[in-house]
């Protein structure tokens, strides 16, 4: 699986001695060791683990971003952004997009990804086509269904030529269905992903196995529900694992769509509109970097439960290999 | 139920297949054509094919030099970004993949955790980070804070790719007197190309659509990049649809041309990776 490090069995070891080189681990080793990974770790320290640790650091401060923090209000900060009714309402529709991204987007992939490895023709065409919204960029995706959406656009004009003009909508502004357009336009976004990742699942199952149970006369379905969906189950918990963070974390298509004021009174803020709004636009930096913390905090803890309960059989060491 | 239908070419299935295609493609097929209307054709028929089609507003972004500036922008961006992801990436792991040594399984995981905190989380310390450094309104500004951000795929993609070259061609290369270093020259780097691909291309992408990073780094017009100057353009030329539409389609055709080139790389590397 992508964060499983290797099994036991094909870890490094050291190599055998008939390697005519130096002492098992010398200071030539130890050397390239640090000049081949050195840049790396440097760069990723120094501007994704520092950072982080800095959020931690302006979150105990009221802080407008120029000089060095004085005003130091200690939990003051978080104790806002809790009591927040807009934050609240932020986490709700961050809990409502986390499982309505995996219900809308699951049984679509899955479908779609049977059907595909049955070997229809022009397969690997359908592949490209489905993969080509999850590379067209957030900001394209937001500004053209932005277009598509609001009261004159394309989508109510097919509604009223098709004869269904009673089901024409504001999609975007209403509140009761903007948080569904959303999941309609994430779902359009994201499911090509799921396939991509479903398919290159099938494709490491043995056929063998589906013919083997085929000779017996298990019939289609039976073998995907009882052989291929069993095997599937490592890739589909990955997939729900980047998908959860994901939707945790959701900012791009919200913002560009509905825009900075919007978003919370049509009802498809996230945390981290709220970041961004209440934050760096407020020039609260302070606040912000407490936001962040807590936004950090939701998604390890989810992160981390999804890993004990859900992950662990399949992931065994994924983040302590080598222990 | 003992039925087993072998379903290759069942018309049903192709229906279903083709519905799908369909409502993948439609807005993008939208976007494209839209550029070839008139703003009054938008109004008057909203969802309609251009009649007749008009080239001005493809052309007027082309012989603008907004475009062009902010697609030189968001290339350079994402040609550092991607250069520096495979470079830094690929040397990491390489020692994560053929070197033992204590601390390896924490580099590891260091890395690994990096994975579960997209750019999102630290994007306003970030800031402040790139802007102590003086870095504001510059792409540098930029493009480091992507490389760090890419390493994590990166590299959990690459360890298994770099660990599946089998260990009698680095014992044959140490009995030709190859060291360390030159084995990962001239051996693994050539054995690792496709990996190196499906990386670089994740990268580049993933660069290409940047969007949280540019917007907080960079507020001169002048620096943006094609999704900034997307957004920029569509609230500036808000009631000029059409040429924002143009405007739209023009900037996502060098992600799709490079995805489709290199489509199967990177299915392939992500197989890989799901593989472990």
């Amino acid at each position: 699986m992508a964060l499983t490090e290797a099994a036991p069995d094909n870890r490094v070891r050291a190599l055998p001695p008939v390697r005519p080189r130096r002492r098992g681990i010398g200071w030539a080793q130890r050397l390239e060791i640090v000049a081949l990974s050195g840049p790396a770790i440097l760069v990723f320290v120094g501007f994704v683990i520092f950072p982080v640790l800095m959020a931690a650091y302006y979150g105990f401060y009221r802080w407008k971003g120029y000089g060095v923090p004085t005003d130091f209000v200690g939990l003051d900060n978080y104790v806002t952004i809790l009591k927040d009714s807009l934050f609240h309402e932020a986490l709700w529709h961050n809990a409502q997009i986390v499982v309505l991204s995996i219900v809308f987007q699951l049984p679509v992939a899955l479908g779609l990804a049977l059907l595909l490895n049955r070997g229809m023709r022009a397969q690997s065409l359908i592949r490209v086509l489905i993969f080509v919204p999850f590379v067209i960029s957030e900001v394209i995706t937001g500004t053209a269904w932005a277009l598509m959406l609001q009261t004159t656009g394309a989508v109510n004009d097919v509604l009223r030529s098709i004869g269904l003009g009673w089901l024409a909508e504001d999609w975007l502004a209403n509140p009761k269905l903007a948080i569904w357009s959303l999941m309609l336009i994430l779902t359009w976004k994201y499911v090509g992903f799921a396939v991509i990742l479903f398919l290159a699942g099938l494709q490491n199952i043995p056929e063998e196995l589906s013919e083997a149970a085929a000779v017996d006369g298990a019939s289609y379905w039976q073998i995907q529900r009882h052989i291929t969906l069993p095997l599937l189950g490592p890739t589909l918990r990955i997939w729900a694992f980047l998908s959860i963070i994901g939707s945790l974390q959701l900012f791009d298509l919200v913002y560009i769509i509905w825009g900075q004021y919007v978003a919370s009174t049509a009802g498809t803020s996230t945390m981290t509109t709220y970041m961004v709004v209440e934050g760096r636009n407020a020039a609260n930096y302070g606040y912000g970097n407490a936001v962040a913390v807590v936004l950090f905090l939701v998604s390890l803890t989810i992160a981390l439960v999804y890993q004990r309960f859900v992950l662990r059989r399949d992931t065994e060491g994924a983040l302590t290999e080598g222990k | 139920m003992a039925t087993k239908h072998s379903s290759g070419g069942n018309p049903v299935v192709y229906m279903a297949v083709l519905l799908v295609i369909g409502l993948m493609l439609g807005p993008v097929i939208y976007i494209i054509i839209g550029g070839f209307r008139t703003n009054s054709q938008i109004t008057t028929d909203p969802a309609g094919l251009p009649d007749p089609w008009v080239l001005g507003n493809y052309t007027d972004v082309l012989t603008g030099d907004v475009f062009w500036r902010q697609f030189g922008n968001s290339t350079i961006a994402a040609v550092i970004t991607t250069a520096g992801v495979v470079a830094l990436g690929v040397m990491a792991s390489y020692v994560l993949a053929r070197y033992s040594f204590r601390g390896r399984g924490a580099m590891y995981a260091l890395f690994a955790a990096g994975l579960m905190f997209p750019a999102t989380v630290a994007i306003t310390p970030l800031y402040l980070l790139v802007k102590n450094l003086g870095l504001v309104n510059t792409l540098p500004g930029v493009i480091l804070p992507q490389i760090a951000f890419g390493l994590p795929t990166t590299i959990i993609i690459l360890v298994p790719f770099l660990r599946a070259i089998p260990k009698e061609i680095e014992e044959a290369a140490a009995i030709d007197r190859c060291s360390r270093l030159g084995f990962f020259w001239r051996m693994v780097l050539p054995l690792s190309v496709p990996g190196l691909i499906t990386v670089g291309i994740l990268a580049f992408v993933g660069s290409w659509n940047s969007y949280l990073l540019p917007l907080f780094i960079l507020n001169d017009q002048e620096t943006f990049t094609l999704p900034l100057g997307v957004q920029n353009f569509s609230s500036q030329y808000s009631v000029d649809t059409a040429k924002v539409l143009a405007f739209t389609s023009l900037s996502m055709i060098p992600a799709l041309v490079f995805f489709s080139l290199f489509e199967r790389r990177i299915v392939g590397g992500l197989t890989g990776a799901v593989k472990g």
